[in-house]
């Protein structure tokens, strides 16, 4: 056994409103550069949709993520390490920017300038990669917001396999959830197996995958990989770029951006202790609706003494530990069951996991009498099936699904008797397997869901990491390219630019 | 000897080899995250038979100059006359020449005619393609101008030439290339100046070929730095 730590990230979607407060605070701070316009690491998308890029989670069209060989073995989906390097001069599964999108900008100066005229001036769309002047845009980072495009065009999404999926296009029986998406920092992650350079890598001490931008040459082959679609290449600067899952931040033991900044509080960070040992064997574990149980099984109970002693002996930080213990994910994930992993059957072992939402009861609104399971609504009635919620989060197996969606309830109905009827129902917690201290757990992490059970990250033992404090003195802090001597010369004999300078569109400023 | 001839064919071949070494052993050191491949499919995916052809062409034909003309004339005599080792690096080089060719234009196309290709061209992106075109013509051409020879005898002073510099043999190697044709001079210049702009250009990532990739495990974990 060989313990390692990670920092795991559950999102609560029967919480998440849609904001984008995460998407856009994420931009801001990491991606409004030029050639990074059209990447969003963190994006969230309605669904049902084909969402971003376009049918990403269509692996018959992208070949992500990892498949299990005849032989027992996984090899990743875009082939073995000849086909990757023989596919290097022109990559066969690499998506064009049109599937993300053309990124653009408005003129808007020209509002300022505009003559009198008898209409109002328009600022009319500019391409971010040529400068021109486009025309139409026909595709966006959210374009089928809260339902956008037509059913026949969404209905695309890979969710609705094995599915009557006709019948939700109708007006009366629609349904939609919000999904945001980011990096998965996954156990097995298919981006850095598939590197040709080596220069993405998952760093031990809290399981980011980060890729290093002096070793990266290029070669997009991450960019097929990934099955989320996380990696961008930056047209730009031609390296690839990712969610680094803001490191600094964690390492001072602050959340991330997204997690921060998220209004409905849906967002949990929290220490998952894992056998590293376990991770080849779980991603070729036999069957795709096993891969959750299976995952579940590679988590290691920080409160056993067993492991308490391995750990220390595996290098891992008393203060790991002692978070790894208060691990609101942990939690979730393992303790309640009531968060699940995004796609389990691409065998990464992705590590943000989220809880499944409820919806609004369908058939009561129909018959006036709606299905119930003792004191709890029957989760066949909720509007979003719960086939739907299955093959996005296990791989197409209901069970668990069926199993969160039921606990939510109970805790709902039974924290609703307690308080309003002054009743302990227990038997309700009986019939979903959970305690009542569990459930008041439950309703303190999941319902008021304060700042501090959210987020329980140890900050990095950065003394670790260097030999002597000292000389780190006067150090200069995150910069690209050479070190601390970017700043002196704007001229670069190896044509090396300026992150933040503009070539395509000069942002200019007008003093009127 | 003409001092012209000293100069382009005994001295450059060293400054050119210099500044190879130099510049890209400083680019990599300080300035690595330059060092790139420069992709452009991301924004216009259309370069799949182009780009397959000018790299498979230009990688046999550029280790057919190595092999073709370091190896001494005393071993390749074991196995093959100069008559016919010229008859098979015309054909080889005409052949995967072509090949290189027809990628090459089709990516010149691209990159001079597509809106977002040329829009995020840096200079040296455009610089770089014509001066291989003209190289890789001038190659072709050689093929023409060596039927008027075919005993070898100028492929025998270009090896000599190539041999010479390697071994510091300044004088030889500028008598070697005194008496080939214009062609094979210019030819032999454009490739000189092609190590001469390698290092600061997108060319670099010839010297990463990933091969290691082959022999490594796929997952990479690092650990903090104990030590």
């Amino acid at each position: 056994m060989k313990i390692r730590s990670q920092i795991g990230m559950v999102l609560n979607l029967d919480k998440c409103i849609g904001c984008h407060t995460c998407s856009i605070t994420c931009k801001n701070v990491w991606t409004t550069r030029e050639g990074m316009e059209y990447a969003w690491f963190n994006n969230v998308e309605s669904k049902p949709g084909i969402g971003f890029p376009k049918e990403w989670e269509n692996q018959d069209k992208w070949n992500g993520g990892w498949k299990r060989k005849a032989d027992g073995s996984i090899q990743l989906r875009i082939g073995g390490k000849f086909r990757v390097l023989a596919n290097i001069f022109a990559n066969p599964d690499l998506p064009q920017i049109d599937d993300y999108y053309e990124p653009f900008d408005f003129d808007y100066q020209h509002l300022h300038t505009a003559p009198i005229s008898e209409h109002q001036p328009v600022a009319r769309p500019r391409s971010l990669i040529t400068g021109k002047r486009m025309e139409k845009i026909e595709w966006g980072p959210n374009w089928e917001e809260i339902l956008g495009t037509e059913f026949a065009k969404r209905s695309k999404d890979k969710n609705f396999d094995n599915m009557q999926k006709e019948m939700y296009g109708e007006f009366e029986n629609t349904f939609m959830m919000y999904l945001p998406r980011l990096c998965e920092h996954c156990l097995n992650p298919a981006c850095v197996a598939s590197c040709p350079s080596g220069a993405i890598y998952k760093r031990e001490e809290d399981g980011i995958v980060l890729i290093d931008q002096d070793k990266c040459r290029g070669w997009r082959m991450c960019v097929s990989a990934c099955p989320y679609k996380k990696i961008y290449y930056n047209w730009k600067s031609g390296k690839s770029e990712k969610c680094i899952f803001c490191y600094p931040r964690i390492e001072a033991g602050m959340p991330t951006v997204c997690s921060e900044t998220c209004v409905g509080r849906i967002r949990y960070l929290g220490v998952l202790l894992y056998d590293a040992d376990r991770i080849k064997e779980v991603a070729e574990t036999p069957s795709e609706t096993d891969l959750y149980e299976k995952q579940l099984e590679i988590f290691l109970d920080p409160n056993d003494p067993a492991i308490i002693a391995q750990a220390r002996k595996d290098g891992i930080p008393d203060s790991v530990m002692e978070s790894a213990r208060q691990s609101p994910v942990y939690k979730m994930a393992v303790d309640w069951k009531v968060a699940l992993p995004l796609h389990p059957e691409y065998r990464t072992l992705p590590m943000v996991w989220y809880v499944p939402p409820l919806s609004p009861i369908q058939s009561a609104a129909e018959s006036g009498k709606m299905g119930m399971d003792g004191v709890i609504p029957d989760v066949d009635s909720l509007r979003i099936p719960v086939k739907y919620l299955a093959n996005l989060l296990t791989a197409g197996d209901e069970k668990p699904v069926a199993l969160a969606l039921k606990r939510m309830l109970a805790m709902r109905s039974y924290k609703r008797s307690q308080q309003i009827e002054g009743i302990e129902d227990l038997a309700v917690l009986e019939q979903v397997g959970l305690t009542k201290k569990q459930v008041e757990s439950m309703y303190r992490y999941m319902a008021i869901a304060n700042y501090e059970d959210r987020f329980v990250i140890p900050s990095a033992h950065r003394e670790d990491a260097m030999v002597e404090a000292y000389d780190e003195r006067g150090g200069c802090g995150f910069s690209f390219g050479n070190g601390c001597s970017t700043g002196s010369s704007d001229l670069n004999m190896f044509g090396g630019k300026k992150a933040n300078r503009r070539d395509i569109i000069d942002t200019v400023q007008v003093w009127e | 000897m003409s001092y012209l001839n000293m100069l382009l064919f005994g001295i450059y071949p060293f400054i050119a080899i210099a500044v190879f070494v130099l510049a890209s052993w400083i680019r990599f050191d300080r300035e690595q995250y330059t060092w790139k491949s420069g992709s452009s499919q991301l924004l216009r995916n259309n370069l799949r038979l182009h780009s397959n052809l000018f790299h498979i062409g230009i990688i046999f034909v550029l280790m057919g100059h190595f092999v073709g003309l370091l190896t001494p004339h005393a071993i390749y005599h074991n196995f093959i006359s100069t008559e016919n080792k010229q008859m098979l690096a015309m054909v080889s080089g005409g052949l995967f020449g072509t090949i290189c060719l027809i990628g090459l234009v089709g990516l010149l196309k691209r990159r001079m005619t597509d809106p977002r290709i040329r829009a995020t061209s840096s200079t040296s992106d455009i610089l770089v393609l014509w001066v291989l075109l003209i190289q890789l013509v001038l190659g072709l051409l050689t093929i023409f101008a060596s039927t008027q020879h075919l005993d070898g005898s100028v492929m025998v002073l270009l090896g000599t030439w190539a041999q010479s510099i390697v071994t510091f043999q300044i004088v030889e190697a500028a008598t070697a290339m005194e008496t080939v044709g214009i062609i094979y001079k210019l030819h032999v210049f454009f490739g000189l100046t092609l190590l001469v702009i390698f290092p600061f250009t997108r060319l670099v990532h010839i010297i990463s070929v990933p091969v290691w990739y082959l022999g490594r495990n796929f997952q990479i974990v690092r650990q903090k730095n104990h030590s």
